[in-house]
C-alpha cells in the first residue's frame, strides 16, 4: 500500500486546507439562523415587549415595568395572577405523581406472558393521543349527566359530581387527565430501563436476602436513575406547559379558576377579552424564569455528565 | 429480571396475574373506550339517555361517513398532514447536518452551541407567542401552512438535534478517522459514512416528530384560523360547534383525529419507543 499524494499543497484550495474548521459551521448554518430567528432572538423580544403597552397593531407606548406591577397588585389581591401561580404550583407537585404511577404499572408490567408485549402497547397509547383528543375524552368522562365517572359513583350511591365546574376539583380533575398520557410517558421510560438492570445484580441481591420493596429501593432504583431523570424533565416541562387540555376541558374557567400561566398569558395577550400583548409578554417572562430554573440544573446535570465522558 | 418472573410464582398467583392484566388494562382505556362506544350509537340513544347500554343500532357506517361527507375534517386532515410532512423533512435534514457538526468536530463553541439547542428546547411557547406572531404576520404567513412549517421546523430542530449529537457521537469514530486518512471530503463523509449509519435515527426522529407536530394545539390556535390552513387539533373545536350536543358524531370525530398518529405508532413501535426513550439507559 502506497499513499500517492494526488495534488500538491499549495495547488489547494483554502477550503481545502481548512475544511475541519469551516466544514462544521456550514452545518450547523441552517439550523442556527432558523433557531435564532424563531426561538432565541424571540426571547429577547418578549422581555423587550413585557416593558411596552401594545395591543399587537398600533405604535406600542413604553410602560417601563408597570406591567410587573400590575401583576405584582394582581398577586397580592389574590386575583387571576396569583391564581394562575397557584395552580401553576399544584400542576407541578401532582404531575410529579406521574413517576410513581409508571414505574408502578411498569413493574407490573415486566413479565414475559403470552401476548405481554400488545399489552405494553396499548397501556402506552394515550401518550400517542393529542392531548386535544384526550381532553374531549375527559370533559365527557366527567359529564354530570352521563359521564363514565358519575355512572360509577352511581353505583355505590355517590354523586353526581361536577367535576369541571367546581372551582375547588377543577384544576385537580384536569390534572388527573394529564396523569393518564404522562404516566404512559413514565412507564415506557421504567420499561425500558427494567430491561437493563444488570440480572447479576439482583442475583447477588437474592443471595443477600433483599426482596420486594428492599431490591426496588437499593438495588433496582439506583439503576433507574437515568430514567427517572428523563422522567423528572419531561414531567416538569410538560407540567408547566400545560395549555391544551384546559383550553379544551374549561377554557380556564369557572371563573377563571382553572388558569394557568400558559394559559393566562393567552387570554391576555390573545383573545377576546383584548390583546394586551405586552401584558401577556411580561406573563411569559415570569413563567420562563420559573422555566430557567428547571433548565439551568438539567443543563447542569447535562454538563456533569458530558465532562464525565471525556 | 425483577420483579420475578410470574414463572417462577405459584399457580395461583399466576392466574390471579393473568386475570388482573385484561381488568387493569380494561381499565386504563375506559375512558377511551367509553368514546368509541359512543361513536357507533345512534343519535336517538342520547336523547333517550341509552349512554352505557348496548347501541340500539349499529351506525358505525353512518356515523364516521357524517364525519368524513359533511363536515371539513377531512380538510382539516389534509392540513395536518401537509404541515406535518414538511415539518418532518424540515426539521430531520435541519438536525442531522447540525448534529453532525457538534457530534464529529471539536471546536471551542461546540458544547455551548449544543446547549443553546436544548436549553431553547425546553423554553415555554407563550414566551415565544407574541414575537413569533408577529414575524409571522410580517412576513405575510399568518393563516398559512407555511407559516406553521417553518416555525415548527425552527422549533424541533433543537430537540432533533439533541438526539443527532447523541446518536452520531455513539458511532465508532475510527470510521470517520479512516475516511480522511484516504482523503474524503468532509461532506463524502456526511453523505457516505455518517449518513447511512443514521437510518434507524432518522426513522426514529421522523415517527416523533409526526406524532408532536400531529398534536400540536397551542400554535396551531396561534397562528392560524379557518379550515383552510387550521390542522386538525385546531379544528376539531369548530367541528365541535358545528355538531353541538351531538356526542356520537364529536366521537367519531376524536377518534379520526386521533387516529393518525397512533396508526404511525403501531406501525413504527420499535423505533419510535427508540426514540422516546433515548438515555434512559446508560
Amino acid at each position: 500500500m502506497s499513499v500517492t499524494p494526488t495534488t500538491p499543497t499549495e495547488t489547494r484550495s483554502w477550503y481545502y486546507r481548512n475544511q475541519q474548521a469551516i466544514t462544521p459551521w456550514l452545518f450547523l448554518a441552517p439550523g442556527i439562523l432558523f433557531f435564532a430567528v424563531y426561538v432565541i432572538v424571540p426571547i429577547f423580544q418578549s422581555f423587550s415587549i413585557s416593558l411596552y403597552e401594545w395591543d399587537g397593531l398600533g405604535t406600542a407606548e413604553y410602560v417601563g415595568l408597570r406591567n410587573y406591577e400590575d401583576l405584582y397588585w394582581e398577586f397580592v389581591d389574590r386575583d387571576a395572577f396569583f391564581v394562575s401561580l397557584k395552580n401553576n404550583v399544584i400542576w407541578l407537585v401532582m404531575y410529579l405523581l406521574a413517576i410513581p404511577a409508571g414505574l408502578f404499572i411498569a413493574l407490573f408490567l415486566n413479565q414475559t406472558v403470552t401476548g405481554i408485549r400488545l399489552y405494553k402497547s396499548l397501556f402506552f397509547f394515550p401518550f400517542v393521543i393529542s392531548q386535544v383528543v384526550v381532553g374531549l375524552v375527559f370533559s365527557w368522562f366527567y359529564d354530570p349527566t352521563f359521564g363514565l365517572l358519575n355512572s360509577f359513583l352511581g353505583v355505590f350511591g355517590l354523586g353526581p359530581v361536577n367535576v369541571l365546574g367546581n372551582e375547588n376539583l377543577v384544576t385537580y380533575g384536569i390534572i388527573f387527565a394529564g396523569l393518564w398520557p404522562q404516566t404512559a410517558y413514565c412507564m415506557i421510560l421504567y420499561l425500558t430501563g427494567l430491561n437493563a438492570v444488570d440480572p447479576e445484580q439482583i442475583e447477588a441481591g437474592r443471595l443477600d436476602n433483599a426482596k420486594g420493596l428492599k431490591m426496588l429501593w437499593y438495588i433496582i432504583l439506583p439503576q433507574l436513575r437515568p430514567a427517572t431523570f428523563i422522567a423528572f424533565v419531561v414531567t416538569i416541562i410538560g407540567a408547566l406547559r400545560s395549555f391544551d387540555l384546559i383550553s379544551i376541558m374549561t377554557g380556564g374557567g369557572p371563573f377563571g379558576s382553572s388558569r394557568v400561566l400558559a394559559y393566562y398569558m393567552f387570554e391576555v395577550a390573545l383573545s377576546e377579552y383584548g390583546f394586551r400583548m405586552g401584558y401577556g409578554a411580561a406573563i411569559a417572562v415570569v413563567l420562563f424564569v420559573i422555566m430557567m430554573g428547571f433548565i439551568a440544573y438539567f443543563l447542569w446535570s447535562m454538563y456533569r455528565e458530558e465532562k464525565g465522558a471525556h | 429480571m425483577f420483579p420475578t418472573p410470574i414463572e417462577k410464582q405459584s399457580a395461583g398467583a399466576q392466574v390471579a396475574y393473568k386475570t388482573l392484566l385484561p381488568v387493569a388494562l380494561l381499565m386504563w382505556l375506559a375512558p377511551l373506550l367509553a368514546v368509541a362506544l359512543f361513536s357507533i350509537k345512534p343519535d336517538t340513544d342520547f336523547t333517550n339517555a341509552n349512554y352505557w347500554g348496548l347501541p340500539s343500532s349499529f351506525e358505525f357506517a353512518h356515523n364516521y361517513g357524517q364525519v368524513f361527507f359533511n363536515s371539513d375534517m377531512p380538510r382539516y386532515l389534509l392540513n395536518s398532514f401537509l404541515i406535518t410532512v414538511p415539518t418532518v423533512i424540515g426539521a430531520v435534514a435541519l438536525s442531522a447536518m447540525g448534529g453532525f457538526a457538534l457530534g464529529i468536530y471539536k471546536f471551542r463553541a461546540n458544547l455551548w452551541i449544543f446547549f443553546m439547542f436544548v436549553a431553547g428546547n425546553f423554553v415555554p411557547f407563550q414566551i415565544l407567542m407574541v414575537p413569533v406572531r408577529d414575524l409571522t404576520l410580517g412576513l405575510g404567513l399568518y393563516n398559512t401552512k407555511t407559516g406553521l412549517v417553518l416555525f415548527h421546523i425552527a422549533f424541533q430542530t433543537g430537540f432533533c438535534t439533541l438526539f443527532m449529537r447523541n446518536f452520531i457521537r455513539s458511532l465508532p469514530y475510527e470510521l470517520i478517522e479512516a475516511a480522511r486518512v484516504e482523503g474524503v471530503a468532509e461532506w463524502r463523509i456526511f453523505w457516505y459514512v455518517v449518513l447511512p449509519l443514521m437510518k434507524p435515527a432518522l426513522a426514529a426522529l421522523s415517527v416523533l416528530i409526526f406524532t408532536f407536530i400531529w398534536n400540536d394545539y397551542f400554535w396551531a390556535v396561534v397562528l392560524t384560523q379557518g379550515p383552510e390552513s387550521q390542522p386538525v387539533t385546531a379544528g376539531i373545536t369548530s367541528f365541535n360547534a358545528q355538531f353541538r350536543a351531538a356526542y356520537h358524531l364529536m366521537s367519531a370525530g376524536s377518534i379520526v383525529a386521533a387516529l393518525p398518529p397512533v396508526a404511525m405508532f403501531f406501525l413504527m413501535q420499535k423505533h419510535f419507543i427508540a426514540g422516546l426513550t433515548l438515555g434512559a439507559v446508560k
